[in-house]
C-alpha cells in the first residue's frame, strides 16, 4: 500500500465553509494540517492553489488541490476510508444533494442579506428566510440529523444554522425566530453543536461574536452595494 | 440495475440549457424516456409543481414514480443508478470527479450568469458586459479542457463524461448568440481546444439526437427581445 499523502486544509477564522471540510476530515479519522488565512490578507497559498475564485476552503492532498467546500465534502467521503458521509442510495445521494443545494443557492443569500439591510428590504429577505427555514424544519422529518441518526453530508452543509446562526443573531440584533419556531431545527442544532468530533471544529463562540462585530460595517456596506447591482 | 421495470419520464423545456443536460446524459446512456414538455410561457403542470414544489422548475427526472431535481445532480443520478448501461459519466478517480464538480460548478455560476446578462439585460452595455463575460468564462474553460482532457477529444478523455454534458447543455445557446452576434463566442483563435470541442461534441450522434434547433432558439430570442423592447417603450409613455 502506497505511503498516505499529506494533508492539508486552508481555512480561515470563523469560515462556516471551512468548518464543513473540517468535520468531514474528522469524521473520516482524516489526519490534516489546518492553516489559517487572513482573508484580508491572503497568502501565495491561497492565489496558487485556487487561482480560479482565490478563496477558502482549500484542501491539498499530496500536491492535489480540492476547491469549494461541497466539492471537497464529497471528495473527502470519496478519497479516504471511513464511515460514509453521503447515503449509500443513490435516490437518497440524490436528496442529499438536492439539498446542499438549496442551502447553498437558496438559503444563503437572504439569509445573510436579512442580517445586514434594514426596512422594506430587510422584512422581504425575513420573509423568504423564514420560508426556507419551514422547508428545511419539514426536511428533518423528527430525525434527530438531516442524515438520519447520525451525522451525514447534509448536517456538515447546514452547519450555518447551528453554531454561527445565533452568533449572528446576536451581534445584528435581528431576530428571525422566536423561541417556539422550528423545534425540530433548534433540537437539530443542539445536536450538532453538542456532537464530540464538531465540537473541536467549531470557532470559540465569543471569538466569533467578536470577529463579526468588528466587520459589521463591512458587511453592511457590502449589502448595500450587492442589492444596488 | 437497467432495463425492463425503469420508468423513466423527464420534465423539461426545449429552450433550457439545464434540461438538454439532462437529455444528453440519457442520451450518452442510451436510456429510454418519456419526454414531457412544459409550456415555455404558460401554466406549470400539476406534475410539475408535485414534482419540484421547492423550485418549480424543470429539469425533473422522474424515476419509478420518485422526482429527482437539479440538472448536475439528475446527472450523477443517472450516471449511479444505470452504472451497468452505456459508458460512466464520471471519471472513477475521486480526484478527476473533484475536479468535473469544480468546473460543473463554475460553468453554473460564471458562464450561466453571463447569458443571463446578454439575454436580460436592459441596456446595450449591460449585454455588452454579459458578453465580455461570456468570453472570459471561456478562456477559463480552455484551460480546463487542456487539464481536464490532456490531448485526448473530451473533458472525460476519449469518450464524454459528465463535464462534457455539463458544458454540452450550453451548446445550443452558444451557437445561437454565435448567429445573433456574427461572431464565435469559442473563438478558434483565443480558444481553440473548446472552439474544436464544441464542433466535436455537437457532431456527436447522441448529442443531435436531442440538441434543440439553433434557428428555432434564435427566433425565441428575437421574440424576447422584441417583448422586452415593448415592455421598455410602454414605461416611457406611462
Amino acid at each position: 500500500m502506497a505511503q498516505p499523502q499529506e494533508v492539508k486544509l486552508i481555512s480561515a477564522f470563523g469560515s462556516p465553509f471551512g468548518h464543513r471540510a473540517e468535520v468531514a476530515l474528522k469524521l473520516k479519522g482524516v489526519p490534516y494540517e489546518l492553516i489559517l488565512e487572513d482573508l484580508e490578507n491572503k497568502s501565495e497559498l491561497v492565489f496558487t492553489h485556487n487561482p480560479v475564485h482565490n478563496m477558502v476552503p482549500i484542501l491539498l492532498h499530496g500536491n492535489q488541490a480540492v476547491c469549494e467546500s461541497l466539492v471537497i465534502v464529497e471528495y473527502i467521503d470519496e478519497a479516504f476510508d471511513g464511515p460514509p458521509l453521503l447515503p449509500v442510495d443513490p435516490y437518497d445521494r440524490a436528496m442529499a444533494r438536492f439539498w446542499a443545494h438549496f442551502m447553498e443557492h437558496r438559503w444563503l443569500k437572504p439569509f445573510w442579506l436579512s442580517l445586514w439591510t434594514n426596512d422594506e428590504v430587510q422584512k422581504g429577505f425575513i420573509e423568504e428566510t423564514k420560508e426556507n427555514l419551514a422547508l428545511l424544519e419539514a426536511r428533518l422529518n423528527g430525525n434527530r440529523f438531516f442524515g438520519g441518526e447520525t451525522i451525514g453530508y447534509l448536517d456538515i452543509v447546514a452547519c450555518m444554522l447551528a453554531h454561527w446562526y445565533d452568533v449572528l443573531e446576536e451581534v445584528t440584533g435581528v431576530s428571525l425566530v422566536s423561541d417556539n419556531d422550528y423545534p425540530a431545527l433548534r433540537r437539530w442544532a443542539r445536536e450538532y453543536t453538542s456532537n464530540e468530533v464538531v465540537k473541536q471544529c467549531l470557532p470559540d463562540r465569543d471569538l466569533l461574536v467578536a470577529f463579526f462585530t468588528k466587520r459589521k460595517e463591512k458587511y453592511i456596506m457590502f449589502a448595500n452595494a450587492l442589492l444596488s447591482q | 440495475m437497467a432495463g425492463g421495470g425503469d420508468e423513466l419520464k423527464l420534465l423539461g423545456m426545449w429552450a433550457s440549457p439545464f434540461v438538454l443536460r439532462a437529455r444528453l446524459a440519457l442520451s450518452f446512456k442510451g436510456l429510454s424516456y418519456e419526454y414531457v414538455e412544459e409550456e415555455i410561457f404558460g401554466n406549470k403542470s400539476e406534475l410539475l409543481l408535485k414534482s419540484n414544489p421547492v423550485h418549480k422548475k424543470v429539469p425533473v427526472l422522474i424515476h419509478n414514480g420518485k422526482p429527482v431535481c437539479e440538472s448536475r445532480i439528475i446527472v450523477e443520478y443517472i450516471d449511479e443508478v444505470f452504472g451497468a448501461t452505456g459508458p460512466s459519466l464520471l471519471p472513477a478517480d475521486p480526484y478527476d470527479r473533484a475536479v468535473a464538480r469544480f468546473w460543473a460548478a463554475y460553468i453554473d455560476d460564471k458562464l450561466f450568469s453571463s447569458f443571463m446578462m446578454i439575454i436580460m439585460g436592459k441596456t446595450d452595455e449591460e449585454k455588452a458586459q454579459g458578453t465580455k463575460g461570456l468570453f472570459a468564462a471561456a478562456e477559463t474553460l480552455e484551460a480546463a479542457l487542456e487539464e481536464c482532457s490532456k490531448g485526448r477529444p473530451f473533458f472525460g478523455g476519449d469518450s464524454v463524461g459528465y463535464l462534457d454534458i455539463a458544458l454540452g447543455g450550453f451548446a445550443a445557446w452558444v451557437r445561437t448568440r454565435d448567429v445573433i452576434a456574427g461572431l464565435k463566442h469559442f473563438d478558434p483563435k483565443k480558444t481553440p481546444l473548446l472552439a474544436a470541442w464544441l464542433e466535436r461534441f455537437c457532431a456527436l450522434h447522441a448529442a443531435k439526437a436531442v440538441m434543440p434547433d439553433v434557428e428555432k432558439l434564435v427566433e425565441l430570442s428575437k421574440m424576447r427581445e422584441a417583448q422586452q423592447a415593448a415592455a421598455a417603450a410602454a414605461a416611457q409613455t406611462n
